[in-house]
């Protein structure tokens, strides 16, 4: 009797466990598709207008679609060529036959505009094709060709004109970071007068780690007065903190325009006081820059330290004194380190931001202090090359993604409260 | 197949633009480069003509940044029905095919115009000028030349310069001393490139850049700058408007006009030519001068300008001789690669 | 300037010291306080009765706005905490989370720049006497709250400081290991020697662990006694309500001799009371009776107040049994009735006898 009811009881318990994980799922699903479709709304929103454009901008980055859509016939002819000699007639017939066709959709230019990019003056050569082909007339056309530019001759610009025809290219990836293909598709440092975005990244990460700096020298001990004051005192300087939240980022870089500039209020100041003998400039260099970022990122740096700073009880550093330590060792050794938390969570704040910042600088900078984001709209809006754009933009989110990890390494984001 | 998803994406991403676009369907949005330009030809274009054909026309500002327009383009929703775009855009957004080429035969055929000023995407409309001015309250004895732009020694202080490549590298020539004739020969070759960035160096830690035709002005006025190249008409416009006392040097202008341009894909074409007709008569065309100093590009428009502003016209007789005439072609060419050796040169 | 003083005399002294935060009120009146070497004296108070400030201003984190404190014959006003001697420990322990368990014992050794050597040792011995020797390497965050007070008492004690002070440091443990804690704080105390001065709004608390408790109330000291004696024989009706339980009889001295009187009630029966200080002849006054003395059906003779009662309510409580009665008078007295095997059978609404002895019953300050 023993074993049978052993037996009966090992046979059934799976059975059981199965069934009640079901009615707890079946239990637990109404309460899921509630939940869900609470945050459907936040999720479908930034679905759309966050990881949707920053995918399309990954993709804008390597894709290559000018040449490939409006040159099949030239891409299909290239394919058999061998690559050291000019390529022969059939090329020549079929680039033509494509030119006929981009002519009527107006879309030689941007053919042109694309090949333009690794070789100098291909543009103008293609429009000038272009209205050679309107012109009319029949083959053979590569002497044609040949007879209108010479350049058409040229086995780098065509090995360019072939690797430009593939669906995606490393091209602007590549410019991003000084480099560029020769003609044989090796990588080698870019030509000096195209050589500015290493330069730029360097300087964008300098001029964030000297807002990172300023905002947390500065901050830091209004952190800490927020965080040992009496609450009606605090609320007042929290207030403060908090004022320039209450005014645009426009109105706010257009006022240091007013205080800085060469007959600016502070230049009268220094004058009138007789500290500075001329009219300093303040304004359109780094330190207007720097000053005008800090400015707007303070709050930024001194919230999260003084949310860690509030939670640290009082009872340490008093500890730390009755312990034998002075009111210097107790803060340093004691007090500072229970702040780092909170001292990363806003120096990393700041220094992400920092790493975007476009208006600040273009109002208030020169053209020596111009960040990763203000090429990022150059070429969005001025050069309209788009893919530049989202190269420089996709090496931007490398960069903050890399910061993020390591900081994540570190301290570990799960210590970072920012409110 | 993927420019295709990705039309259909950015047409996603501008339904809430299109929604607001529904409600001016019936009107004209006209996108020009705001400040005292785009006033006067509110004055003389959009409000006579909304009043004449009762169409509302909603206005939107740019500063040249064709990329605005071919971006509409290309999201497949056009909102602006006509943008004044200057002759370097027009010709790039003709050979890129995001303008709507022009039928002239509405406008009584390309000889209607100043010679050499039409383009198959765009109508003429004024004719206007790149000078460098000065505060004459400021600086008594001013400069003449456009080599005194470049003499940071008799002139000390900063110089506001349009950030353009457009303009600087043809006056960094002239400075330099190349003839006019020969300023865009020269610049077809890297050593006149070379040469005109040269030029600029000498001055750059001294240069302030201006964006926006609004900026020289105010720069000149805030006396954070002594010198300021300019659009004429801005300048005209802030002595006349604001009593100031800039003195334009019209030695080295670099001529150059404006034209009405349809971006692809606007809704009603015919109603935006309709509009672009009546700006392109004599009567508006004159009416627009008594506010801001541009040429008409209508040649049956000269006879009735007033006669008071003809002197600070760019193509007045004895200011057209110191200067010279944009070569579309040659801009056309060689906009993309100067550019980007320009953005190059400004950042380093 | 060290006085020679002797080790009866007083090792702490408070003389005169008044504490005012806001120029209003003061938090402290005229507070005289002396502390003998080697003594485990308590403060006891509710909250805000001037107990926490008086520690703080002896542990140098307080000024006193009037008046002296002497630590081991020196004045110590000027002396800020670091150079006081004095070990502390907190309400919530103030273990620093960024340091390890080891790291926090050594941290007093540390910043007296004790070697390493030795720092390890001391720490080693420190961690042993609170038997947590195994957890040197653990954070703070690893441990119990037990454990957690215990190495910041290892911390306190580690660098053999003159003086340490204890701010209610069992009050956020749960009652089983508070209870555990205060006979190893006082074993510790007992072994080591040491002077502790002990703040803590428990009375029983208070009773446990101390050679004497200063009961505080509105800025004063209302009486400093051993705990025997705190509670036989408090010495107005605050200490007597404060400390245990009491009855309280309302009433006026009529008579005194010796060391008894005469009080009569409000209903006009009298009652035979120990005089106390608190209130002399002719002075509305408090009876106070401990529940425990008060005897249900006495012995002929056993009580000098007898009288009649009925039973209100019974509450039992296991060890002992709350009996409410209700007198004639219709004064209400509480009786706690050990749970012996003869205990009387009691009902409510059954009539009893009651009474206690003159010495039983203090006659109290009416305040």
């Amino acid at each position: 009797m023993a074993v049978t009811t052993a037996d009966g009881v090992a046979g059934i318990q799976p059975e059981d466990k199965t069934s009640l994980k079901t009615k707890l799922k079946r239990a637990e699903r109404i309460n899921r598709v509630r939940s869900l479709s609470l945050v459907a709304p936040l999720l479908i929103f930034i679905l759309a207008v966050f990881v949707l454009p920053i995918a399309l901008m990954l993709i804008r980055s390597v894709q290559n679609t000018e040449v490939r859509s409006a040159m099949p016939a030239t891409l299909a002819a290239l394919d058999g060529w061998d690559g050291v000699a000019t390529p022969g007639e059939p090329v020549f017939a079929a680039l033509a036959q494509d030119l006929v066709q981009t002519q009527k959709d107006r879309t030689t230019g941007l053919v042109g505009k694309r090949i333009n990019y690794e070789v100098p003056g291909a543009r103008s050569r293609f429009l000038k094709a272009g209205r050679m082909i309107d012109a009319g007339g029949t083959g053979p056309w590569k002497e044609k060709f040949l007879a209108n530019d010479p350049e058409w001759g040229s086995v780098p610009f065509w090995a360019i004109m072939k690797r430009a025809g593939q669906t995606y290219t490393p091209y602007y990836l590549l410019t991003s970071l000084d480099l560029r293909q020769d003609a044989s598709g090796a990588v080698m440092k870019n030509f000096d007068d195209q050589s500015i975005f290493l330069d730029i990244f360097t300087r964008t990460i300098w001029i964030s780690l000297l807002v990172t700096l300023a905002t947390l020298v500065l901050g830091y001990p209004v952190a800490h007065l927020l965080a040992i004051l009496p609450p009606k005192h605090a609320n007042v300087l929290m207030i403060l903190v908090l004022l320039p939240f209450t005014t645009s980022i426009l109105v706010r870089t257009t006022s240091w325009i007013v205080l800085l500039q060469s007959n600016g209020v502070l230049n009268d100041i220094l004058l009138a006081l007789h500290i500075t003998s001329e009219r300093v400039q303040l304004i359109f260099n780094r330190f207007g820059t720097v000053l005008a970022m800090t400015h707007i990122q303070l709050p930024f740096t001194i919230l999260p330290i003084y949310s860690v700073m509030k939670s640290i009880p009082a009872t340490h550093v008093r500890a730390a004194r009755s312990l034998g330590a002075g009111p210097l060792t107790a803060f340093v050794s004691v007090y500072m380190p229970q702040t780092l938390p909170g001292v990363g969570a806003g120096c990393l704040l700041t220094f992400i931001l920092s790493l975007g910042y476009y208006i600040t600088p273009a109002l208030v900078g020169g053209p020596q202090d111009q960040m990763v984001s203000y090429f990022v709209a150059l070429y969005t809006n001025r050069e309209m090359n788009w893919g530049q754009a989202s190269a420089l933009g996709a090496i931007l989110l490398l960069i903050t993604l890399a910061l993020y990890a390591v900081f994540n390494r570190f301290v570990g984001i799960d210590k970072v409260k920012l409110g | 197949m993927q420019m295709k998803t990705l039309k259909l994406t950015l047409s996603a991403l501008a339904i809430a633009a299109a929604c607001s676009s529904v409600a001016k369907a019936d009107g004209l949005t006209i996108t020009s480069w705001g400040g005292a330009y785009q006033k006067s030809q509110d004055e003389a274009y959009f409000k006579p003509y909304a009043a004449k054909a009762g169409v509302k026309i909603t206005q939107e500002e740019y500063n040249g940044e064709a990329a605005r327009i071919r971006a509409m383009v290309e999201s497949g929703n056009t909102t602006w029905d006509a943008v004044d775009v200057d002759s370097a855009t027009v010709q790039q957004g003709c050979d890129e095919g995001f303008l709507t080429p022009i039928d002239f035969s509405k406008f009584g055929g390309k000889e209607a115009f100043v010679k050499g000023s039409t383009n198959d995407c765009g109508v003429p409309t004024i004719i206007y000028s790149t000078i460098y001015a000065y505060d004459a309250d400021k600086i008594k004895d001013g400069p003449k030349t456009i080599a005194d732009l470049f003499d940071t020694k008799k002139w000390p202080g900063k110089r506001a310069l349009q950030k353009s490549p457009f303009g600087n590298l043809e006056f960094a020539l002239m400075a330099d001393g190349v003839p006019l004739d020969q300023v865009y020969a020269t610049l077809k070759t890297k050593e006149g490139v070379d040469r005109a960035f040269k030029k600029l160096d000498t001055i750059k830690k001294d240069i302030v850049w201006w964006e926006a035709g609004a900026q020289p002005p105010q720069l000149l006025a805030s006396g954070e700058v002594v010198m300021a190249t300019a659009w004429n008409g801005r300048i005209y416009n802030a002595n006349k408007v604001d009593k100031k006392n800039f003195k334009i040097v019209w030695d080295g202008q670099l001529l150059d006009w404006d034209l009405w341009a349809i971006p692809k894909g606007v809704k009603d074409i015919d109603a935006v030519y309709k509009f672009i007709q009546f700006a392109s008569q004599p009567g508006p065309q004159a009416e627009q001068t008594k506010y801001i100093s541009y040429g008409p590009a209508l040649l049956a428009a000269a006879p009735s300008v007033d006669p008071a502003i003809l002197k600070d016209l760019p193509t007045a007789p004895e200011n057209v001789k110191l200067g010279l005439a944009n070569d579309v072609i040659f801009w056309g060419d060689n906009k993309e690669e100067l550019l980007k050796r320009f953005n190059t040169w400004i950042a380093q | 300037m060290k006085l020679p003083v002797s080790a009866s005399e007083s090792f702490v002294e408070f003389a005169g010291i008044q504490k005012t935060y806001d120029g209003e009120v003061l938090v402290v009146k005229d507070l005289n306080l002396r502390i003998r070497r080697g003594e485990f004296l308590t403060l006891l108070g509710p909250s805000g009765s001037g107990k926490t400030t008086t520690l703080m201003m002896l542990a140098g984190f307080e000024t006193p706005t009037v008046g002296n404190i002497m630590l081991d014959g020196e004045r110590i006003d000027a002396v800020p905490p670091e150079k006081r001697d004095i070990g502390m420990v907190f309400q919530n322990y103030a273990l620093f989370p960024h340091m390890s368990v080891a790291q926090n014992v050594g941290f007093p050794l540390k910043v007296r720049g004790v070697s390493k050597a030795e720092t390890a040792q001391r720490v080693a011995r420190a961690l042993d006497m609170v038997e947590l020797g195994k957890f040197a390497t653990r954070m703070p965050g690893q441990l119990s709250g037990g454990q957690q007070q215990r190495v910041a008492l290892a911390r306190a004690l580690v660098f053999e400081p003159k003086l340490v002070l204890m701010d209610e440091p069992l009050g956020a443990l749960d009652k089983q290991l508070r209870e555990h804690m205060q006979i190893e704080i006082r074993h510790l105390h007992e072994r080591l020697g040491i002077t502790v001065v002990y703040v803590t709004h428990d009375q029983s608390e208070a009773l446990t662990m101390s050679d004497r408790v200063a009961v505080f109330n509105a800025g004063i000291i209302q009486q400093i006694a051993p705990p025997a004696e705190l509670y036989e024989s408090p010495e107005n009706s605050f200490v007597a309500q404060f400390i245990g339980e009491n009855n309280r009889l309302p009433g006026r001295i009529e008579s005194a001799s010796g060391t008894l009187c005469t009080v009569k009630l409000a209903n006009g029966s009298t009652v035979a009371a120990t005089l106390t200080r608190a209130a002399g002849v002719g002075d509305a006054c408090l009876l106070s009776v401990r529940p425990e003395r008060v005897k249900i059906a006495p012995a002929a003779g056993a009580v000098d107040n007898l009288f009649e009662a009925n039973v209100a309510e019974l509450i039992y409580l296991g060890d002992h049994l709350r009996v409410r009665c209700v007198l004639d008078s219709g004064a209400e007295v509480v009786v706690k009735v050990g749970n012996a095997e003869d205990r009387p059978v009691l009902d409510v609404g059954t009539r009893i006898p009651l009474g206690w002895r003159a010495q039983d019953c203090r006659a109290l300050d009416a305040a």
